[in-house]
């Protein structure tokens, strides 16, 4: 299983994000935000970060990036794609995903360990979870807020298209406690908490975030 | 307007400047007509000011710094591969890996503007780290301000924690720890200390010079503006008559881009591992000026520069302002000719905007042209090197000995019955309670590497993948201590950050310091300084451990008032396994013990309890005690190496009450704790030499035999209680966690949220 | 009531990371001849009609814009 991984200037969880990889057992490939180019992957990670500063808005610069093209069209016809944080961000700027992020209700960056509950277990990238299940990740980021409007909403929870839901305080301000959702076919997910920096319970809270990257080899190799 | 070159300086050798503007004193003027043969010019004027202010050229405390280099023996030396005098010292840790590390302080602009003062001095502290060779890993802050409840706290604090996370995370660095300490002297003079550590192969070593003739100058990554030359503006007045009001308002703030700076430091590890770079500088304060002459006067010959291909953002700049300038994200490298090429294709692949401003020359002359003219012909030791050094008159303040004779001996002790309370009231205490208000905003997971971070005892990276190899690092300074003793406080400073490292399993092996002090022409500040020199310079001789760098800060002071000195100490240690760290809460095994290691006396001299019950400060600070301190070091890497330890926690401000507090909380475990004796002395003395340990029953017997068998004082005092959710501390009470957790919680967001 | 416009920028001698990311993104998308952007702050305010032009310039100055890193301009705009 190749998946690879974006590095656009300002990307700063690209190394994290191809560590979980290899410890799911697959090859990470490093692509970079100016090349056309996807290399044969099978899958692709947009990381954590602040790809070109974040200075205008979350991901409004990334997305124009050469190889975000390549994503968005690879997307379109199935390909998993797995958007975190500053990615999950992108994802959205780039319309992979609904929705929006937004400054953090309480305006501070908020660095912490949070408890997610798995609303839906049969994306490309949930399926080792069981629905209802609480894991135990850490969420980083300043501008994490969850924003659609109504009818966005009303879909995405009629469509059972939010993966992941903040457990306890809300952290951020997301509508609904959303942390993650799903495109409608289920391969692209976008979360703002760090399942990546959860794969060992040395480098992290837990190691519950390793599902996530186990859950995309089975995708893989069944598909 | 025109340009003030050399030639134009040898033709009026009588022109007034404004040297005393620019901080100089006559003699130092007079020296600097001396050394060039004529009146220097504009820019030279500009160049040796800010070159020979205290800040860049250590000249009130190099005679006293000199104590460090005399006390470090050979054997002390033998894994340190650069010293003081480097950007940053560097320790071979084993493996192959290099680990190098500093702290710089960056308090005066953090007072005038908190979040972009902090934010640069994160970004300064890591462009030092880089020019070492090194990837930079992780950050830690040690921040100081006046009283929590102050007005003025309200403004600065926020703003210069924001600044700190708002850097440190867009960079990609982990925030692993730090310390943050109220006290009433830093109202109007808080310190933002910034360390940064990272690591190397030991072969990548690079060292700023400028050598081999021939070899081009590479300035890259910002473009340079009119940031930070708030001084330097007096000169421009002169020139630019038209926008002289407009320049003389010109604020020292400069505004740090955290993006800039993670492109050019991956920019810059991609230009290391191709091997394009024979020297390198980073561009701090004093900026071109600094590194121009540091760089050739590190190198073995001259050096030219065309100054006018620097790439500027601001328009009309004179070559004083470009040379003065402190834009920040800006490294200057020397590159071989035949490298020029690759030098620039990897800058491209970045957009790291790149420059070649100069080249390196035969002879020992610093030379700058503006447009072919020469406005700086220097010798840049001269610059660099060899600026003025006083011996300042040093006595000792005619208040010490009342100080010292005002001992807490007076204060009225609690009773019994009030000491259950008082745990909570001192947990809840500003300089006690939890720091996790500041540390939630920062980033300490980024690049997977970090094993421990606030609220441990110790930062710990990961440095090997494979091997497991890890650093951990602690700072710490109790200025409270030093204003009592500033020689012993300084060893308590370094005997703190020393066991810190320890308590997580770390064996400590080098030490970096951040000398925060008042203003150097007060000769009790001076005393202070010599002081607190040769208190931390014989402790580390004592333990056998190297200073491998460190930085001064003098001039913090509020009118006549200085800062408690503050010799912010910061120690490195080494950890084989980084699996084998020692957690700092109790509760992961079934069934521990708690034991005390080390020995309680009656010591409340600038206490946490004295200062927050009494509003006191007198008396001697606790006794220290190096060799005791080595082998508890010795005793717990020890136990963290066979497994014997499942937690440990340093007794520190607060004494053994707080450690409770703290192990139970952060464990989420409770305890039952039996203490002998005085219980007011047991629980809140602040001894030094102590650690609380956690050991699982079926280690107790093997652990308590290796104490006493090295002479190491032990003493039960208490079990891990999972049941309870409480602390109980036997013949008191018991406190639930939830309650203690409503303290200990509580108090910074109530303050600042 | 009446609207009151606050315009809030960086000085033009300060470092405006924002404004150069843009300026920089720009040409990478095709658009070309824009020579340099300045990313700043625009508060709208709905003012009671007793308020006064020193009010509203203490207003900016003290509280809406840092004087240290950023410049300020107060209009009024008819609503």
């Amino acid at each position: 299983m190749k998946v690879g991984v974006i590095t656009f200037p300002g990307t700063l969880d690209d190394v994290d994000a191809a560590r979980a990889v290899r410890y799911a057992g697959g090859e990470a490939v490093s692509l970079w935000h100016a090349d056309h180019d996807l290399k044969g992957v099978d899958a692709v990670i947009v990381p954590g970060g602040f790809s070109y500063g974040d200075y205008l808005r979350c991901g409004a610069i990334a997305r124009f990036a050469p190889v975000m093209q390549e994503v968005v069209e690879a997307a379109n016809k199935g390909m998993p794609v797995l958007g975190i944080c500053n990615g999950f961000q992108i994802l959205c700027e780039a319309h992979l995903l609904p929705g929006a992020l937004i400054r953090n209700h309480k305006l501070h960056f908020v660095c912490r360990d949070q408890w997610l509950k798995v609303e839906n277990n049969e994306t490309a990238w949930t399926t080792r979870y069981d629905k209802g299940a609480e894991v135990l990740v850490p969420l980083k980021s300043g501008e994490g807020g969850y924003q659609a409007d109504d009818e966005t909403l009303k879909e995405l929870e009629g469509e059972g298209r939010v993966v992941f839901r903040y457990v306890g305080d809300n952290p951020n301000g997301s509508r609904n406690g959303i942390a993650g959702i799903t495109s409608a076919n289920g391969r692209v997910v976008g979360l703002m908490p760090h399942p990546e920096h959860a794969i060992d319970a040395l480098t992290g809270p837990t190691d519950d975030g390793l599902g996530m990257f186990l859950s995309l080899l089975d995708a893989v190799v069944s598909a | 307007m025109s340009l003030d070159t050399v030639k134009n300086a040898e033709s009026t050798p009588d022109q007034e400047q404004p040297y005393k503007e620019l901080g100089l004193k006559d003699d130092e003027y007079a020296r600097i007509r001396e050394i060039l043969g004529r009146r220097p010019t504009d820019a030279e004027l500009a160049m040796y000011s800010v070159m020979w202010s205290e800040h860049c050229s250590y000249k009130s405390s190099k005679v006293h710094l000199k104590y460090f280099g005399e006390t470090t023996t050979d054997e002390m030396r033998e894994k340190m591969l650069a010293g003081i005098g480097e950007n940053a010292g560097v320790v071979d840790i084993g493996d192959g890996w290099a680990i190098t590390f500093k702290v710089e302080s960056h308090n005066h602009p953090s007072y005038v503007e908190p979040y972009q003062g902090a934010a640069t001095g994160v970004g300064g502290i890591v462009r030092d780290i880089l020019a070492m060779g090194a990837r930079p890993l992780a950050v830690m802050d040690p921040l100081r301000f006046g009283p929590a409840d102050a007005p003025d706290t309200r403004r600065v604090l926020p703003g210069i924690v924001a600044g700190v996370g708002g850097y440190g995370n867009c960079l990609g660095l982990p925030n692993i720890g730090g310390e943050v300490v109220f006290d009433e002297s830093y109202a109007g003079n808080p310190l933002v200390n910034a360390l940064c550590v990272g690591a190397m192969r030991v072969e990548d070593l690079h060292l700023a010079h400028a050598s081999g003739a021939g070899n081009k100058i590479i300035l890259y990554g910002a473009r340079t503006g009119l940031d930070g030359i708030g001084g330097v503006s007096v000169l421009a007045s002169e020139t630019f008559d038209d926008t002289a009001g407009k320049r003389k308002k010109l604020p020292s703030v400069q505004v740090g881009d955290p993006f800039t700076e993670k492109v050019l430091i991956e920019c810059s590890l991609e230009l290391f591992r191709q091997k394009l770079v024979v020297g390198i500088q980073d561009l701090g304060g004093a900026g071109l000026s600094c590194a121009t002459s540091e760089l050739a006067s590190a190198g073995d010959g001259g050096m030219r520069v065309q100054l006018d291909r620097v790439p500027l953002r601001a328009s009309g700049m004179t070559p004083a302002e470009v040379l003065s300038s402190e834009s920040q994200e800006r490294m200057c490298a020397v590159v071989r000719p035949e490298d020029v090429d690759a030098f620039m294709a990897v800058c491209a692949k970045w957009d790291v905007i790149a420059t070649e401003i100069g080249e390196v020359t035969e002879g020992d002359r610093l030379v700058i042209t503006w447009h072919d003219e020469v406005v700086v012909d220097v010798p840049p030791r001269t610059v660099a090197h060899e600026g003025p050094v006083y011996h300042r008159p040093i006595e000792r303040p005619a208040d010490q000995d009342a100080l010292q004779a005002d001992t807490p001996d007076r204060l009225p002790k609690p009773a019994r019955e009030e000491l259950l309370d008082l745990i909570k009231t001192m947990a809840a205490s500003p300089n006690l309670a939890s720091r996790q208000w500041v540390t939630q905003q920062y980033d300490r997971y980024v690049r997977g590497g970090t094993v421990l971070a606030q609220p441990a005892d110790s930062g710990m990276i990961r440095i090997d993948e494979e091997t497991h190899r890890g650093v951990a690092l602690s700072t710490d300074c109790n200025g409270r201590y030093t204003k009592l003793d500033p020689y012993t406080g300084a060893k308590l400073a370094l005997a703190e950050a020393y066991r810190n490292v320890a308590t997580t399993g770390a064996t400590p092996v080098a030490v970096t310091n951040c000398l925060n002090f008042g203003s150097p022409e007060d000769p009790a500040v001076m005393w202070q300084f010599e002081q607190a020199v040769k208190g931390l310079a014989d402790g580390c001789a004592e333990l056998g451990i190297p200073v491998t760098g460190g930085n001064v800060s003098f001039y913090n002071q509020t009118g006549a008032t200085a800062i408690l000195p503050t010799p912010v100490v910061g120690v490195l240690g080494v950890i084989d396994d980084v699996r084998r760290r020692i957690p700092t809460g109790i509760g992961a095994e079934a069934g521990e013990t708690l034991l005390l290691l080390g020995e309680t006396h009656e010591e409340f001299g600038g206490s946490e309890w004295a200062h927050v019950v009494h509003g006191h400060l007198g008396g001697l600070p606790p006794e220290v005690d190096l060799a005791r301190e080595k082998l508890l070091a010795e005793v717990l890497v020890a136990g963290s190496r066979d497994g014997m330890l499942s937690a440990a926690h340093d007794l520190a401000e607060g004494g053994l009450a707080q450690a409770l507090v703290e192990t139970c909380l952060i464990g989420e475990t409770g305890a039952r704790v039996f203490l002998e004796g005085d219980l007011f002395t047991e629980l809140f003395s602040e001894s030094a030499g102590r650690v609380l340990v956690a050991v699982p029953r079926t280690e107790e017997l093997r652990f308590t035999d290796m104490c006493t068998a090295r002479g190491l004082p032990w003493r039960k005092v208490g079990v891990v209680d999972p049941e309870s959710q409480a602390l109980e501390v036997q013949g008191l009470g018991e406190l639930s966690l939830a309650e203690l957790r409503e303290a200990w919680e509580g108090t910074l967001p109530a303050l600042f949220d | 009531m009446a609207r009151v416009v606050v315009d809030v920028m960086p000085k033009p001698e300060i470092l405006d990371p924002q404004g150069q990311a843009v300026a920089n993104a720009l040409p990478r998308l095709g658009f070309d001849g824009i020579a340099s952007v300045r990313q700043g702050k625009h508060f709208e305010l709905e003012v009671a009609d007793d308020v006064d032009d020193a009010t509203l310039a203490k207003i900016a100055e003290t509280f809406l814009a840092n004087p240290v890193i950023e410049d300020w301009v107060v209009r009024r705009v008819d609503a």
